[in-house]
């Protein structure tokens, strides 16, 4: 550039045709360094920057913990028999069951079971071992509290295994005959409360995706309506800012904090609950960006929506829930109706909920997670033209 | 005075939720003029200035700022104008340095570093120049706004209000500072309530409820208005503004100290009812000249019957 820094007393004018540009970086630096002073200055904001994600991370993390162990058990049992004290016996070796109720009747079960005392009732019928010896598969009746089920999944996915090997240091000798082949009990599994049962591997990937979306909309949906209830507006719009400007100079900055985030999430996912990473981290981070640009800039399309601060707010958690609940996160989000799938697929969480366990859980590579990328693409910049389209460049 | 017009605008026009705010407002600014633009509050003088400096469309009307059209190119005349708004509109959360930092940076003025620190020394704020411009006081963060828009050396400075709410002393050093820059060629055209401020204007526009109802140097004015003024010193002049309400000729009686100002608009009415009102007392009566708080005072009255229904308020 030719015309630069020159202090003549003609300098107003050389700036004034650098500034007269369609697009000047100065300007773009000029809001974000406004923007990340401000955020500075405002203690709050920054320390939910870091303090959510791992709030969040903590109370969701521990609350889904998937793999819940010594959960108290009720056993009704008729006869005790050398079977059914080795089934019992490796139950409890298991570290899932702590058989610590000994109850008389079936409705004292049912009840104890009812009011949360124990999470299992395991009912072994008369004549199991007799049954079992004849090889007639006897029934043992495995009652779960699944309401909820992401406490008790493992364990009863680990249960058939469980009585497998029980029975196979008790069935030597006669009983020889009975351990090959099919399990010669027939485990029958009552999910109670919740028969559905919901998968909880992807809840922890998928915190990355809930905990972005919600601090980045939030912070930037404030964006504008600040500047509007603190009059700022006024003289930004009379300053030579053109609207794309303002829009990467506010944005920019907070892709950056999504990014401080993506560090502590991930950082505390690795520390606090050994999140798995089997893909590549970079091909995670390209798609995290991706993620958050879209979503920031969403935020600061609300902002341009938006009257004042509660309104942008209230925008905000709109967005929000349907995000949670319709993008698989909370339910999986191929069992949810057709139409709440309709929805689930044009919000961006949901592409990304798949990519991040795709990539986390299952090493994905590009080509795989394709197909939910270029949504998050394709979202990102139709929010882009309507964040400028909707941006009021008069007072108006 | 007679430079080329920096601005010329005409029949702007401007209503909000159909009340007409502006209507058919002209205005003409040469170079190097201060002109001071008047009303009553809601009598659209915000409104006109945000059409001017592009922040408002106008519903109607055309003109130019500095030879760009004020439709079409608002982009270049806001790199060209300087605008301090009503209320303070800079970052409270920012300092002095940092807020003119930003300005600099969006007119993209280099070196930044002189910019901002020869403004901060031109105004005074270099020692307070890491302050947050929230902790400052009116008179200073007046100050701060004047700095910030007038960094990018400006042609045309647009002050709406600039001085409410500031110290007398603060005032005189903002109007100083004014005619310094306007000495440099900067023009100013700086909407007030303040009489005396009107006075140091070269010029001023009277706008009433959108329109613009008086014009010119403050001579014309009042010469204009057709007023005139007789001044009664001494005696009760309380029990004579009693009897002089509603006499023949008297438009408006207000006492000043212990004189009182009596205006009206015929002056042989004027003076024979004053002069009835002092008879037998100890009062002197003789003719003064009119002040421009009374031809304000008779102007605001007048627009009010004219306009009482149709009055747009709202935006100062």
């Amino acid at each position: 550039m030719a015309d630069v820094a020159i202090r003549e007393p003609s300098a107003p004018k050389v700036a004034r045709r650098r500034a007269g540009r369609f697009f000047s970086w100065s300007r773009v630096v000029a809001v974000m360094a406004k923007e990340f002073i401000q955020m500075r200055r405002d203690r709050l904001t920054f320390a939910m920057i870091i303090g959510v994600p791992i709030l969040q991370l903590v109370l969701f993390g521990y609350a889904i913990n998937t793999d819940p162990k010594q959960l108290p058990t009720a056993v009704i049992v008729a006869d005790f028999g050398p079977i059914e004290r080795a089934i019992l016996g490796a139950m409890e070796n298991s570290g899932y069951f702590a058989i610590d109720h000994q109850v008389d009747s079936e409705a004292a079960a049912r009840a104890s079971l009812a009011r949360g005392d124990v999470s299992y009732v395991i009912t072994i019928p008369a004549g199991f071992q007799r049954a079992l010896v004849r090889g007639e598969r006897p029934q043992l009746l495995v009652e779960a509290d699944a309401t909820d089920p992401t406490a008790t999944a493992n364990a009863l996915g680990a249960l058939n295994e469980i009585v497998r090997t029980a029975l196979l240091s008790e069935t030597t000798g006669p009983l020889a005959r009975l351990a090959p082949g099919m399990l010669p009990v027939d485990v029958v599994i009552h999910r109670r409360y919740n028969p559905e049962g919901i998968s909880s591997y992807n809840i922890v990937p998928g915190l990355l995706g809930v905990i972005l979306t919600m601090t980045t909309i939030l912070m930037t949906s404030l964006a504008l309506t600040r500047e509007a209830e603190r009059g700022t507006i006024e003289n930004l719009l009379a300053m030579p800012a053109r609207p794309y400007e303002i829009m990467a100079g506010k944005i920019i900055p907070y892709i950056g904090f999504g990014f401080t985030q993506v560090a502590v999430i991930l950082i505390a996912g690795q520390l606090l609950f050994d999140v798995p990473m089997h893909g590549s981290l970079v091909l995670l981070l390209g798609v995290t960006l991706l993620f958050i640009a879209t979503y920031v800039t969403l935020g600061y399309t609300i902002s341009t929506v938006a009257r004042s601060q509660m309104q942008a707010m209230q925008m905000t958690f709109f967005i929000f829930l349907p995000s949670i609940l319709l993008s698989g996160f909370m339910f999986p989000f191929r069992g949810m109706p057709d139409w709440a799938q309709a929805i689930g697929e044009v919000i961006p969480l949901t592409h990304f909920l798949r990519v991040v366990r795709a990539i986390m859980l299952k090493g994905a590579t590009a080509p795989e997670i394709w197909p939910n990328v270029w949504p998050l693409a394709l979202f990102w910049a139709a929010m882009i033209a309507i964040a400028l389209l909707r941006y009021r460049r008069t007072l108006d | 005075m007679n430079g080329e017009p920096v601005i010329a605008v005409e029949g702007l026009t401007k209503s909000f939720k159909g009340k007409v705010v502006v209507d058919h407002v002209d205005l003409s600014v040469k170079r190097g003029e201060i002109v001071g633009f008047l009303g009553p509050n809601g009598s659209g003088k915000t409104t006109t200035i945000r059409m001017i400096c592009g922040l408002l469309k106008p519903d109607s009307g055309s003109g130019e700022v500095l030879g760009y059209d004020i439709l079409t190119q608002s982009d270049l005349i806001k790199l060209e104008v300087g605008y301090m708004t009503q209320r303070f509109s800079f970052y409270e959360d920012l300092t002095i340095r940092e807020n003119l930092d930003f300005v600099a940076r969006l007119y993209a003025l280099e070196p930044r570093r002189d910019y901002v620190d020869r403004t901060l020394a031109r105004l005074g704020l270099t020692n307070r120049q890491n302050q947050l411009a929230g902790s400052l006081s009116g008179g200073w963060k007046q100050r701060l706004a004047l700095a910030a828009c007038v960094m990018h050396e400006p042609k045309l400075l647009l002050l709406d209000e600039p001085t409410a709410g500031v110290d007398p002393k603060a005032r005189r050093e903002f109007w100083d500072e004014i005619h310094e820059l306007a000495a440099e060629g900067l023009t100013v055209l700086v909407s007030t309530h303040y009489m005396d401020e009107a006075e140091r204007c070269h010029r001023i526009v009277y706008i009433a409820y959108g329109k613009v109802i008086a014009r010119g140097t403050v001579p014309e004015v009042i010469a204009g208005s057709g007023l005139h003024t007789i001044v009664v010193r001494g005696g009760d002049t309380a029990a004579i503004a009693r009897r002089l309400k509603g006499r023949d000729g008297i438009d408006q009686i207000a006492p000043f100290g212990n004189d009182l100002h009596v205006v009206g608009l015929d002056p042989n009415r004027l003076e024979r009812s004053v002069r009835d009102a002092i008879a037998g007392s100890d009062a002197v009566a003789e003719p003064d000249a009119t002040s421009l708080e009374d031809v304000f005072i008779r102007l605001m009255s007048q627009s009010t019957d004219n306009f009482a229904n149709g009055a747009g308020a709202g935006h100062g």
